[in-house]
This record gives structure tokens, C-alpha cells and sequence, in this order.
């Protein structure tokens, strides 16, 4: 089943050094923003990470992307090393994996028109082609006139924008795009819009989506499967059903919990029994063991000393990991 | 306990203008909005449609120019708030009316200590507080910490803002605010700008606060749930306009406008379901406002008199007398929906 995998990421971990500390060894200070992440991303499939701030998933697209080199471990792509030359990443690997980021008003240069916008990847990955040609095509693509190419940025609403940004991640012809917080910027009414879009892209273009984003309700309505991530680390993977209908790790279950939500029928799906408490730790002074100790409601004795590994469990049926202590016990696994 | 009598806030046909290079954007249009006594108000809309704009108005902090106020009445404790003197301006903001905002980050000044801006607040709150000595400001100031149930207030009280967390952060704000012991608490997007695990922590917190010490309290947000928590009453605002107010339960059950029906149907659920596609088209231009109902651009039920006229308030009676009113024609008698079964009364 190895061929339907079209992002394995092993062992992932970015630390950036933020300072020094010691007045003779000058010993760096880091943060750990990845810290030994590993999942699969299958072809076609929507997979979400979701996590707070902090947490690393934006870094995790960022170094998927090529932005970054990893500290350690491997990403790789329908069987190539993504950084098998270091960060002269072969333009023929660029072209496959896209990113569209959280805010448009940003990523989108103020004093480009949306065609030379859209000219600029054409130009680099297919220069053969017709650009005008290819620019309405790709405005009719996402929906949009082809009169829009002509304005400029500040001339579009927010989802308009974003949309245009989808169009250039579009325009080399990805299989995989990343989609950092793609609608975080905008208005609820307009979200729909642009997710739905999304949605239909996928399956004209048969695309993968790595979806990023701190919005679980989102999230439940357009992942198949589901990465939570807190500090750097992976808690739990799950099918996107079973993430919110059982979900195991407790970080998990308080995230569910904080979710402001609009029917009865949604709360009944938060575990209320668990209270958010206490302060995120700060990622340059993880606390020992299980990051999460010092919030979790259920902690136990080994959970300030150990790290828990990520055990597979068999609840729901499927593939669903959890990397707790908790679960370790129940599998018979000891950690060393 | 909510007193059906006395309003402690009301805004009567307020209109804000802001007269810009090129024309004038007429941002507030005729609202009209009041807060009982001990109630919790929430007050909804999308980004740009006046919610801010209204808060500072009642503040009476919008710069003038470009703002102006071409009609309209502000009443807080009985008086009037536009013809108020500067000194009395002062003590409303300081006794009668504190805000919380959005980005603690940006509320709090970055080089004096979380002791010395609370300490100045405290001291600048009401006449009698000019004369308390340090030492009671300091114990003041501490118990305004404690209240917001963060640890070690003596040391927190000698940091500065950036060695605290966002969620410290806006618990001193929180803190700041309640230490005048304010009539009106005013929160304008108390959350957005914290991790939803810490969002919740803090929203607690408030909600106990505001139950403890019986403030009136006025919500700002643009999270449908967060409302839904915690308030007993519902303002919908869209372009400058009111365009339904509820209590909070029956909002959430039986919305009527057909802004807020679309505002809700585009919130994703927990529960799956699939993405809306939200609500078509944009949010008019503040310059060139449209003749009728400023909404009518977007509606799936526009009818040829909503491009003509501004709608004015209907008041729908419900089940028992909560008191629900709306802002549309669909709930004008010749043109009403088949579907609500209430009686209509306009007003």
C-alpha cells in the first residue's frame, strides 16, 4: 500500500537557535518548533493539522515547502528525498507541492496586477505555454472574470484575494497543496465560498491537501484525516470522524471542550468533563516528559519523566495513534 | 439581577458619518441599542460593520473630524452623554464605563510596569481615589490581580507586559478594567486574539466576574458561539444597520433576518455536515450606501420595495414576551412569511 502514500514525513524535527546563553561555552538556546513529527499524507486525501499557536504545524508547511532545511529526518515525496540537494530543491519537485497562506493581503504583492501575479510561476515552470492563454484559464479555473487579471490586489475583496492565491498556487500544476489557514483572515460569510472552491478543485484536479489550521469545526467539515499537534509533537492522528467523535488524547479532549459552539447537537460532542487549565508552555523551556503534563487532568506519576511513544489504538476500528501514556499502559507497552 | 425598567445605556437613531478625502462614508445608520441594568448584551457582526464605531461613539473617543455625529441621542445613568462636559467625560470612563480590547498586546504600554498602569488606573478612576497613598493603591491593585485569578500578584505587579503570556496578558486587562469597579463592562472581541484553550480560560473567568459583580456588560464579537455562551441578549449589526435583536436562546433557535439566517448557516459544525457557501456577494460602500435596505444586495428574498425603502423595525411577539425585532419586510404584514407563526406588530 506504500505507492497511495504521496508525503511520508519521518522523524521530523526543526530546531531554530534563538540565542545564547553561558558566558565561556555560549551554549545556543533553542526552540524546538518540530520535534520528531511522523506521518503519512495519502494521494487525495485532505489532511488536517491542527494545533495552537507555537505548536509547529505552520513550520512543518514551511519546511515541506523547501523554506526550511529540517535539523533531522526526511520528508519524502512519491519516493524522492525533498532535500536529497539540500535547499537547491529540482524544479520539477517545486512545481509538484504549493502553498497558499493565511493572509492574501500579504502574500499578494501590492504592486503586481493579478497577471503578472499569475505570470511569474507560469514563467518559471511552463514556459512553453501561452501566459494569457494560461491566465484565463486558470481565472476561469477558481471562478473569477478574466477582466480580474487586469486590477490590483487592493482592488479585491479579502476572499477574492485569497482566491487569487489559490489560482497561483494552481499554477504549476501541484498534486499537493499546502493550505496554511487558508480562510483565518476572512469573514464567516465569505469562508464557505472559498473552502467550497477548495473542495471542487480537489476533486477536478484530483489534489492533496496538507490543510492547516486552528479551526475544528472547519476542520471536521473538510479532513479525511486528522494530525493534532501540541509543542512541536504529535498527540493524536485519527480519521477525521473518529478524531471528533472519539477522540482519546486528553489534550484532544480539551480542545474539543473550548470550542464555542451554536446547537445543542455540537454539545453534546464536546467532552465536558474536561476544563482548559493552566498556561501553553513556552516552546524554548519544554517541561520534561509528556509536554503536555503540566495541563492534563489525568496525569500521572511517569508522565513528568517519560516521553510517551505513539502507540497505535484500537477503538475506533482504524488507523488511530495517540501518543499518551495512558494508552501505552493499555497496550502493555512499556517506553524506555 | 436584570432590571426590566431602567435602561443604563440607550442610543437612540444614532448616525456616524466619517468625511473622508473624496466623499463621506456614512458608517452608522439611525441605530438604536440599549443595555438594562445587570444585563449581558451581545453585539454581532462581521468585520466593518460598525461594531467598534458604535462602542467608541458611546465612549466618545472617535476622532471628530473625520467623524461626525449628524443625529442621534447617547443616554448613560440618565445622562446625556453628547452634551456631557469634559470632566464628566472623565468619570464616565473611568466609574461608569471600561472597555476591554481585543489585542492585550497593543492595550497594555510595553515600558511601565503592569503595577504602574494599574496603579494610574485605579488612582484616575474617581475623585476620591486621588487621595488613596501607595500603599493602598498597591493593595488595590493587587486584589484586582487576585480577582483575576492569577498567581504570584506581588511579582506580577513589578513586570512588565512582555514577560507575561497573551492570556496573562488579558486577564490583566481584565483585571485593569473591573478595578474601577465599572457600572457598564464593555469586551470588544475579548478572545480573537488568544489560542481557543486559552480563549476559554479567559471567557470563563469573565463570565464569573460579571455574574459576581453585576455589571451590565456589552459583548462585541464576530463568534456566533462565544454569544451564545454568554449573553442574555442578542444585537445583530450589519453595514451600520440593527438588523435583529433577540433574546440570545431564541436568536439561536428562530433567527429572522435573512442576514442572520445566512450567518449562522455558514458557521461549519462539529457535527459535519458539509461547508455553506456562506452568503453571496460583499458588504456595501460606506459612500455610496443603497437607497434601501443595505442588505438587500446579498438577500435570497429581496423584494422590489427593499431596493426602494430602509425597512424599518418590526416587532415580532414569540412565545411568552421576549421581545423580538427585526429589520426586514419579510416580516411586514403584506408580505409576510408563511412559515413564522407570530404575531407582527410594527412599530
Amino acid at each position: 500500500m506504500s505507492d497511495d502514500i504521496i508525503l511520508r514525513v519521518e522523524n521530523l524535527r526543526k530546531h531554530f537557535i534563538v540565542g545564547r546563553k553561558g558566558l565561556i561555552k555560549r551554549e545556543p538556546v533553542t526552540v524546538k518548533a518540530v520535534d520528531g513529527v511522523s506521518f503519512n499524507v495519502r494521494r487525495g486525501e485532505t489532511f488536517g493539522i491542527v494545533g495552537e499557536s507555537g505548536s509547529g504545524k505552520s513550520t512543518i508547511a514551511y519546511i515541506t515547502m523547501g523554506m526550511y532545511l529540517p535539523t533531522s529526518g526526511t520528508i519524502t515525496f512519491n519516493g524522492r528525498d525533498l532535500f536529497g540537494q539540500g535547499d537547491r530543491r529540482p524544479l520539477d519537485l517545486r512545481k509538484e507541492v504549493q502553498i497558499v497562506f493565511q493572509d492574501p493581503g500579504s502574500s499578494l504583492n501590492p504592486r503586481r496586477t493579478i497577471r503578472q501575479i499569475l505570470e511569474l510561476p507560469l514563467s518559471i515552470h511552463q514556459p512553453e505555454k501561452d501566459r494569457l492563454t494560461e491566465i484565463i484559464r486558470l481565472l476561469e479555473l477558481v471562478d473569477l472574470p478574466p477582466e480580474f487579471m487586469h486590477k490590483y490586489p487592493r482592488q479585491l475583496s479579502g476572499g477574492e484575494r485569497q482566491i487569487v492565491a489559490i489560482a497561483r498556487a494552481l499554477a504549476t500544476n501541484p498534486s499537493l497543496v499546502i493550505l496554511d489557514e487558508p480562510t483565518s483572515a476572512l469573514d464567516v460569510s465569505v469562508q464557505g465560498k472559498v473552502l467550497n472552491l477548495l473542495i471542487r478543485l480537489q476533486r477536478e484536479l484530483n489534489l492533496t491537501y496538507m490543510f492547516i489550521t486552528h479551526d475544528l469545526s472547519v476542520m471536521r467539515n473538510l479532513a479525511s484525516r486528522v494530525a493534532i499537534m501540541y509543542l512541536g509533537r504529535v498527540a493524536e492522528v485519527a480519521e477525521a470522524v473518529h478524531f471528533f467523535e472519539s477522540p482519546q488524547h486528553p489534550y484532544t479532549q480539551m480542545l474539543l471542550s473550548s470550542i464555542p459552539v451554536l446547537t445543542e447537537a455540537e454539545e453534546a460532542l464536546r467532552p465536558a468533563q474536561i476544563r482548559s487549565t493552566g498556561e501553553i508552555p513556552s516552546p524554548v523551556d519544554l517541561p520534561s516528559g509528556c509536554s503536555f503534563h503540566t495541563r492534563c487532568p489525568q496525569v500521572m506519576d511517569h508522565c513528568r519523566h517519560i516521553d510517551p511513544l505513539m502507540v497505535p489504538i484500537d477503538v475506533t476500528g482504524s488507523d488511530h495513534i495517540v501518543r499518551c501514556h495512558l494508552f501505552e499502559q493499555a497496550n502493555g507497552q512499556v517506553s524506555s | 439581577m436584570v432590571d426590566q425598567e431602567t435602561p443604563l445605556l440607550e442610543i437612540r437613531d444614532l448616525s456616524v458619518n466619517f468625511r473622508v478625502y473624496g466623499g463621506v462614508l456614512r458608517v452608522l445608520d439611525r441605530i438604536n441599542f440599549h443595555v438594562l441594568q445587570g444585563e449581558r448584551v451581545g453585539l454581532v457582526g462581521e468585520t466593518g460593520c460598525g461594531k467598534t464605531t458604535t462602542m467608541k461613539t458611546i465612549l466618545q473617543v472617535l476622532p471628530t473630524p473625520p467623524a461626525e455625529v449628524p443625529q442621534g441621542e447617547i443616554w448613560f445613568q440618565g445622562q446625556d452623554v453628547m452634551t456631557m462636559s469634559q470632566r464628566e467625560l472623565v468619570n464616565m470612563r473611568g466609574q461608569g464605563i471600561s472597555m476591554i480590547f481585543q489585542d492585550p498586546t497593543a492595550a497594555l504600554n510595553p515600558v511601565f510596569t503592569v503595577g504602574q498602569q494599574l496603579t494610574a488606573v485605579i488612582r484616575y478612576a474617581s475623585p476620591e481615589n486621588r487621595n488613596l497613598n501607595n500603599a493602598q493603591l498597591r493593595e488595590r491593585a493587587l486584589e484586582a490581580l487576585r480577582q483575576v485569578a492569577l498567581a504570584d500578584p506581588e511579582r506580577l505587579l513589578d513586570s512588565y507586559p512582555i514577560q507575561l503570556s497573551g492570556g496573562m496578558r488579558q486577564r490583566v486587562c481584565i483585571g485593569m478594567a473591573l478595578s474601577t469597579r465599572p457600572g457598564l463592562l464593555i469586551a470588544d472581541e475579548p478572545g480573537t486574539a488568544l489560542d481557543v484553550t486559552i480563549q476559554d480560560q479567559v471567557l470563563r473567568l469573565l463570565q464569573d466576574l460579571v455574574e459576581q459583580q453585576g455589571n451590565s456588560f456589552i459583548l462585541i464579537t464576530h463568534t456566533l458561539g462565544i454569544v451564545r455562551q454568554m449573553t442574555d441578549r442578542v444585537y445583530v449589526m450589519y453595514a451600520g444597520n440593527m438588523v435583529e435583536v433577540a433574546p440570545t436562546q431564541r436568536l439561536f433557535t428562530n433567527p429572522l433576518h435573512p442576514y442572520t439566517q445566512g450567518l449562522m448557516d455558514a458557521v461549519p459544525r462539529l457535527t459535519g455536515g458539509g461547508i455553506s457557501e456562506g452568503i453571496p456577494g460583499r458588504i456595501p460602500d460606506y459612500m455610496n450606501p443603497p437607497a434601501g435596505c443595505r442588505f438587500s444586495g446579498r438577500c435570497p428574498h429581496a423584494m422590489p420595495v427593499c431596493n426602494r425603502e430602509k425597512p424599518p423595525v418590526f416587532q415580532v411577539q414569540g412565545p411568552a414576551d421576549e421581545s423580538h425585532a427585526v429589520a426586514c419586510f419579510l416580516y411586514d404584514e403584506p408580505h409576510k412569511v408563511s412559515n413564522y407563526k407570530a404575531e407582527l406588530q410594527p412599530v
